[in-house]
């Protein structure tokens, strides 16, 4: 029998980043009984790292804006692989759910006549994120942080789950081992929200810390949820490069929104270059349009350093190897330029993208300001995740198990824009607790066999009880996975290194269920560490997977072996689902018709 | 690459020591970048907070060589080079393990804090109206990252101890932004004197030094409260009134 302490809530929600909050207060709202874990302290979770802002059609900045514009770009920009009713909730709801936030403190920055400012960012065709210079993020976090201490949620702070717990095919409950001591948890609830992030981890130069190991995917594909999209890896253009230790930290695309251009090693700016059939119509022909276009002139279109992030991700790594990269393999963005049009322009970077600065000038000893950074691409985010039901972030296969922000999936298609994250963990964060509260509400109570227990504590403690010499321990374990997931299933795919990639991670899985990983269970990054690259592989084989099955190139995904696109494979998701006999299993899933009112408007956007 | 020595101190609640290890610092290197070659190649089970590696989370506090700072923020090549590099726990707050503190305290006593309240909506959208003027001050404060390196550098709680009566830099720049909030209509005056304690405060400007965000701490948030408070509590006009007597929080 296993020592552990039961915890019982209403909800519980796992993950307590912007999606996780937001969904822990509208739950309480509700009237639940809610539990929030979070695997660091509360209030660092990744959504501090986004800088540049939130989307929502506010036409605060443009009278032109609006719900319908904002849809079309999510879908162009997702090359229609998006699900159509999220990006249809989320254009319509966001906006509300920003305002929301100055309700409960948050100080965004100001249009002239005092209301929210907005700006420019790729993909979205009019200045649409709100923000705070370039720690939006930050500025969210606190907000939900701050008003939801009070809302009578019962925080878990450094607490990891590793099994989530079943009734049949319902989901009821988390297994889960705080760091401090390595005591065990049962959380037993009647609904369970996972909203645990990312999978940046899995590879080797990311924007993303140690935290996103793929949990949640992870757990509830084991549960027996399906994921969906998992070939969509989003690298973000801009990632620092040099020095080697800050390599894979986020550069903001708000440098671009400000004004900032990519050139390469002779100065060109090569993103003139290559203009993508979709964006046509709505791109620059010359810089001079493109600054026009900075500045707030309404007649101009936007400079092609603003097209989507896989566009752009894959126009830098072309640069580099055709050999016009700058000095340490990447491309150079200069924000400094604009003094030839902006009287002190140095103050107005400083004013608007100071942590840009600071990061530059403290870690690279750069004066963006007056010289140029090196930037290229970093693994930023993953469309994919686990596929729910549009309307109330159910699983679509787990009863009770409901996913939000970046660990569900649906929204964001074949590519997510910028800006797009943190209006997306507003809108299906609000959503997912309030779905799960009315199912808790709804729903009998809980049971949960204590074998299901034991067994997840027997699971948990493996790594410590091995042999730690058996093999070259955890933090090695997990370098070789992410340089493989680097190098065979990055930015350009192809079919053998795919197939090459799968035989590699099934081969570290076979090594990571004998490694050890010494020590105690008391704060022991290394057990914590074991733990998490189970996650880690089950991700990356998804990815792998995935991208090996799909035979074009679409958004994110890029087949070196199947360069463009194709029509017949703009028809169906990608879902995965762990089979009977434990292997992973893939099917094609046939896009469901657009509605029709819907579809009406993507055409008239053009 | 230059071998350089790291001493890190190791250890738990009942206590520890500084432990040596050589680390090949590679360029541009910080302590977070030591600390976790230390963890991946020489300790696994060396305890550390980190998060985002960036200077935007305030995870990895720790006293580097002495001083309070951010180990993801520190460039090695920046630190004297004749000598080890000592990483040790912040002091101020109990040991869990090695370099992880807990910083528990701070989470109640923000939770004892007044929240925000809001006028109700001025415009007719029911949005508020804001001049960008006016939102930036508390916005400075607002850039708080929850390092809590004011709170371990700062005497009262480093020294005297005194938790139990004194909130701390960090949650009077918290209240200021709050108070200086335009459509706040919260009134904390009496709270900050009687249970945060911003009297104990002397200014001697600590906090302001070791904030890696660079926020004016002292002049710009504990200097005017503290006036707040003078105001409030010790004006002889309204004292020979009987007004301006403490009022009950909620």
């Amino acid at each position: 029998m296993s020592q552990h302490q039961i915890l019982e809530h209403d909800v519980i929600v796992i993950g307590a980043g912007g999606a996780g909050l937001r969904a822990a207060i509208e739950a309480a709202a509700k009237g639940a009984k809610v539990g929030l874990v979070c695997k660091s302290l509360l209030g660092k979770a990744h959504t501090v790292m986004a800088e540049g802002g939130v989307a929502a059609a506010l036409s605060n900045a443009d009278e032109r804006d609006n719900w319908k514009v904002h849809f079309a770009d999510t879908m162009r920009g997702g090359q229609y692989l998006n699900s159509w009713r999220m990006a249809e909730l989320h254009a319509k709801e966001a906006p509300d759910r920003v305002r929301e936030l100055e309700a409960w403190g948050a100080l965004l920055d100001r249009t002239p006549d005092g209301r929210m400012n907005q700006r420019n960012f790729g993909g979205h065709k009019y200045p649409r994120l709100a923000h705070v210079g370039d720690r939006t993020g930050l500025e969210m976090i606190r907000t939900l942080q701050d008003h939801g201490i009070h809302q009578g949620i019962d925080v878990h702070m450094e607490v990891t789950v590793t099994k989530l717990l079943m009734d049949g095919d319902r989901c009821v409950g988390a297994f889960a081992y705080d760091r401090e001591r390595g005591r065990f948890r049962v959380f037993k609830a009647k609904a369970v929200v996972l909203a645990t992030g990312g999978i940046g981890r899995a590879y080797l130069v990311t924007s993303n810390s140690w935290e996103y190991s793929g949990d949640g995917h992870a757990l509830a594909y084991d549960a027996g949820a399906e994921l969906v999209d998992m070939e969509f890896v989003q690298f973000h253009p801009t990632g620092m490069v040099w020095p080697p230790s800050v390599r894979g930290i986020l550069v903001t695309e708000g440098v671009r929104g400000e004004g900032g251009v990519l050139k390469n090693k002779d100065g060109r700016r090569f993103m003139f270059d290559d203009i993508p059939p979709l964006y046509q119509g709505q791109t620059a022909e010359t810089p001079e349009e493109g600054w026009r276009y900075v500045i707030g002139d309404k007649n101009a279109r936007r400079p092609p350093e603003l097209l989507t992030r896989d566009h752009v991700a894959r126009k830098i790594v072309k640069e580099v190897r055709e050999g016009r990269g700058s000095p340490h393999g990447g491309v150079f963005l200069d924000i400094a330029w604009i003094k030839q049009n902006i009287k002190d322009s140095e103050a107005h970077i400083r004013k608007k993208l100071p942590s840009m600065y600071h990061q530059f000038k403290e870690l690279a000893g750069i004066d963006i300001t007056k010289e140029p950074m090196e930037v290229g691409p970093t693994t930023h985010y993953v469309m994919g995740g686990i596929r729910v039901e549009p309307d109330s972030q159910m699983s679509t296969t787990v009863k009770g198990l409901f996913a939000a922000g970046e660990c569900g999936a649906g929204l964001h298609g074949a590519n997510r824009l910028g800006g797009n994250s943190l209006s997306d963990l507003l809108v299906f964060g609000k959503r997912a607790g309030e779905y799960a509260a009315k199912f808790a509400a709804e729903s009998s109570p809980v049971q949960i066999g204590a074998d299901q227990i034991d067994l997840a504590a027997t699971e948990a403690l493996a790594p410590l009880e091995r042999d730690a010499g058996a093999d070259v321990g955890p933090f090695k374990l997990q370098y070789e996975l992410q340089t493989l997931m680097q190098e065979k299933a990055g930015i350009s795919r192809e079919e053998k290194e795919l197939t090459e990639a799968l035989n590699a991670i099934r081969e570290l899985k076979s090594r990571a269920d004998e490694m050890g990983c010494g020590g105690s269970r008391e704060y022991n990054p290394g057990w914590h560490t074991a733990l998490d690259l189970q996650n880690l592989l089950t991700v990356s084989e998804a990815v792998a997977l995935a991208a090996r099955e799909r035979k074009e190139s679409r958004g994110a995904h890029a087949r070196s072996d199947y360069q463009d696109k194709d029509k017949t494979w703009g028809t169906f998701n990608l879902v995965l689902r762990k089979a009977k006999d434990g292997s992973m299993e893939i099917r094609r899933e046939p896009i469901s018709p657009i509605r029709q009112d819907l579809q009406d408007i993507i055409k008239e956007q053009g | 690459m230059a071998t350089t020595e790291f001493r890190v101190w190791r250890g738990d609640s009942s206590g520890g020591e500084l432990k040596s290890y050589q680390v090949d610092v590679g360029p541009g290197y910080v302590v977070l970048d030591a600390i976790h070659q230390i963890q991946a190649e020489q300790a696994n089970d060396l305890a550390v907070r980190w998060n985002c590696k960036a200077g935007k989370c305030g995870s990895c506090s720790a006293e580097i060589n002495g001083s309070p700072r951010l180990m993801c923020m520190t460039r090695v090549d920046q630190l004297p080079t004749d000598q080890p590099i000592t990483v040790e726990p912040m002091r101020t707050f109990p040991t869990v393990k090695d370099l992880v503190t807990d910083v528990s305290w701070n989470y109640e006593v923000k939770k004892s804090i007044m929240p925000f309240r809001p006028t109700k909506p001025d415009a007719a959208d029911g949005t508020w109206r804001m001049d960008q003027y006016d939102v930036e001050r508390p916005q400075e404060f607002r850039k708080c990252i929850e390092c809590f390196l004011c709170q371990d550098v700062c005497h009262v709680l480093r020294d005297h101890h005194m938790h139990a009566e004194f909130a701390g830099p960090r949650h009077y720049i918290f209240v200021a932004q709050l108070e200086m909030n335009p459509i706040d209509t919260g009134d904390r005056v009496a709270h900050l004197r009687e249970e945060l304690g911003i009297g104990y405060c002397n200014i001697t400007k600590c906090c302001t030094k070791v904030c890696p965000e660079h926020i004016t701490i002292t002049d710009n948030a504990i200097i005017p409260l503290k006036e707040r408070v003078v105001d409030r509590a010790y004006d002889p006009v309204a004292k020979l009134l009987g007004v301006g007597k403490s009022e009950p929080r909620g």
